[in-house]
């Protein structure tokens, strides 16, 4: 056994190496002095970043991210946290297959949502604007929260609604002032996740947006696919440091929420 | 007569998100196949007479075969460290495992290119220790595809392991050690067979995902690496071949669907969230 246990333990290093060194390596070069991706940089600086925050095209596109993201994100928790609720509580008929209907967006590759999408959006002249955007990213999001929130549900002692009802309060009320309280950390982690997976989405952005209307992800598959500066290793650090945050905050919510991960 | 449970208008917002951006486009584009540039299954037909198409196609089955045993292998003693650590130590190497996870497909794509280039790190410390004579060519192939993509879908075998693990008695094994079986037998014939509901699901999970593969492909494998993905936007942005892009997207998602039911008739699909 102790053999298996060194192996074990090894093996957990070198993944946790293969994991963080590539990030590690971004976040350094961003800071390089030189004009290429030399690792380890020859000097340091702030040039990429002062590149960055200058180029108004970099900064259109995260504004345009950030326009997308918000509303996206809010849509998909109010309307994957009803559905949850409904699935979960409700007395509905073939729940579990709305369910499963529910999560297909995650399960289908997203090129074909993609391409779908955007051959749709040609009759309606939704490709490069933020209504198709918003609408793609919030149907593309609110599985997870879907997922997160009827997992919560199902774990959640469903006798405290029954309680709050029998006491005469209205559906609606016990909703409000029972469930939505219990359930609060895990809407707030699936809002979390569905803003970096809207603010991370690519393939269907790609489709559908334009060069007037571009989030960043897309911007930064232009670039990275030329010659590219570390001009772009300064916004992968931006992205990987808003990961970072978003990840730390769903921890604490869920730990101050006693729900140990399993 | 049983009162209708009011709850159920709630669904009907979301349903209707689900059927106008997603059921409705997804089924426009597979109709394409079917339609384009005329009725009947022309398509199919170009794709069985063309070699191109067979060989991408052919490729992606690969890589997915490739990739998703490899992931298993160096996904399981992670996924048994997290098990039996103790919880300070698990919460790191979940932290650990999440957080790549967590941060962009494309950021973290773009930092493997960035490690494997030919004067990148991973080639001079290798140079350094004098492993290697020359830079070896990690980019643009099968290496750097296969190293992408492993990293980028570990956590999709790690999570399912791990929740199969925790649900596993630890006396199982003591009682097969105690009854003389020695640890590796033991190991293959009690404590692997309980763990095949995580691992068919993760697996299952890696594979579908690599065959619906886009950025890592394009951004770390070579010409030879053209997978589906990658086609089925070829002949959308440069040929506007409406009729191909359907039926390639048709093929990749009933290869999915197959994959699922598979797994949904032999362990069951839970909702493998996280």
């Amino acid at each position: 056994m102790g053999g298996w246990r060194a192996l074990r333990s090894a093996v957990c290093v070198m993944v946790a190496l293969y994991l963080l060194a590539p990030l590690v390596i971004v976040v350094i070069v961003s800071f390089s002095a030189a004009s290429f991706l030399r690792f380890p940089p020859p000097a340091l600086s702030f040039r990429w970043y002062d590149n960055l925050f200058g180029d108004p095209g970099w900064m259109r596109s995260i504004a345009i991210s950030i326009e997308v993201l918000i509303p996206a994100s809010l849509s998909a928790t109010v309307l994957g946290t009803a559905a949850a609720y409904a699935l979960i509580r409700g007395r509905v008929p073939g729940a579990s297959l709305i369910l499963g209907c529910l999560m297909l967006p995650i399960v289908v590759p997203a090129i074909i949502t993609g391409a779908g999408l955007y051959g749709v959006y040609r009759g309606l002249g939704l490709n490069g604007t933020r209504t198709g955007l918003i609408i793609g990213h919030t149907v593309l999001i609110m599985p997870y929260v879907v997922a997160t929130v009827s997992a919560s549900l199902r774990m959640m002692d469903a006798r405290l609604e029954d309680a709050a009802a029998t006491l005469g309060a209205s559906p609606w009320a016990g909703f409000r002032r029972v469930t939505l309280p219990l359930l609060m950390p895990s809407v707030l982690s699936g809002l979390l996740f569905a803003m970096v997976v809207s603010f991370d989405e690519l393939i269907v952005s790609l489709f559908i947006s334009t060069a007037r209307v571009r989030p960043v992800t897309v911007l930064m598959w232009s670039n990275v696919r030329g010659d590219f500066d570390p001009t772009i290793a300064a916004i992968a650090t931006l992205c990987f440091v808003f990961a970072f945050f978003a990840l730390l905050l769903e921890m604490i919510v869920r730990r101050r929420a006693g729900a140990e991960h399993t | 007569m049983k009162r209708i449970d009011h709850r159920i208008w709630l669904l009907v917002p979301p349903l209707l998100l689900l059927l106008v951006a997603f059921i409705g486009p997804v089924t426009w584009l597979l109709s394409r196949a079917f339609t384009q540039p005329a009725p009947g299954f022309g398509n199919f037909v170009e794709l069985w007479e063309h070699p191109v198409y067979l060989r991408v196609i052919w490729n992606t089955l690969l890589i997915s075969a490739i990739t998703t045993p490899v992931c298993v292998a160096v996904g399981f003693p992670v996924a048994h460290a997290m098990t039996y650590a103790n919880a300070r130590t698990r919460r790191w190497l979940i932290f650990l495992v999440l957080l790549p996870f967590w941060t962009s497909l494309l950021v973290r794509t773009f930092a493997t290119v960035i490690l494997l280039q030919r004067n990148g790190p991973l080639n001079a410390m290798l140079l350094g220790m004098g492993i290697i004579g020359q830079p070896l060519p990690l980019l643009y192939n099968m290496t750097g595809l296969l190293i992408g993509a492993v990293q980028v879908l570990l956590p999709f075998v790690i999570f399912p392991l791990h929740a199969s693990m925790m649900k596993i008695e630890p006396a199982y094994m003591q009682a097969a050690l105690t009854l003389g079986a020695d640890p590796l037998r033991a190991f293959f014939r009690v404590y692997l067979p309980l763990t095949l509901p995580g691992l068919m699901t993760g697996a299952t999970l890696v594979f579908i995902s690599v065959l619906g593969y886009f950025v890592t492909p394009a951004m770390l494998g070579g010409v030879r690496q053209l997978m589906v993905a990658q086609l089925i936007q070829d002949q959308i942005g440069q040929f506007g071949n409406w009729g191909i892009a359907g039926a390639l997207s048709l093929i990749l998602l009933l290869a999915t669907a197959v994959l699922l039911g598979l797994l949904h008739a032999t362990v069951g699909l839970k909702a493998v969230a996280r």
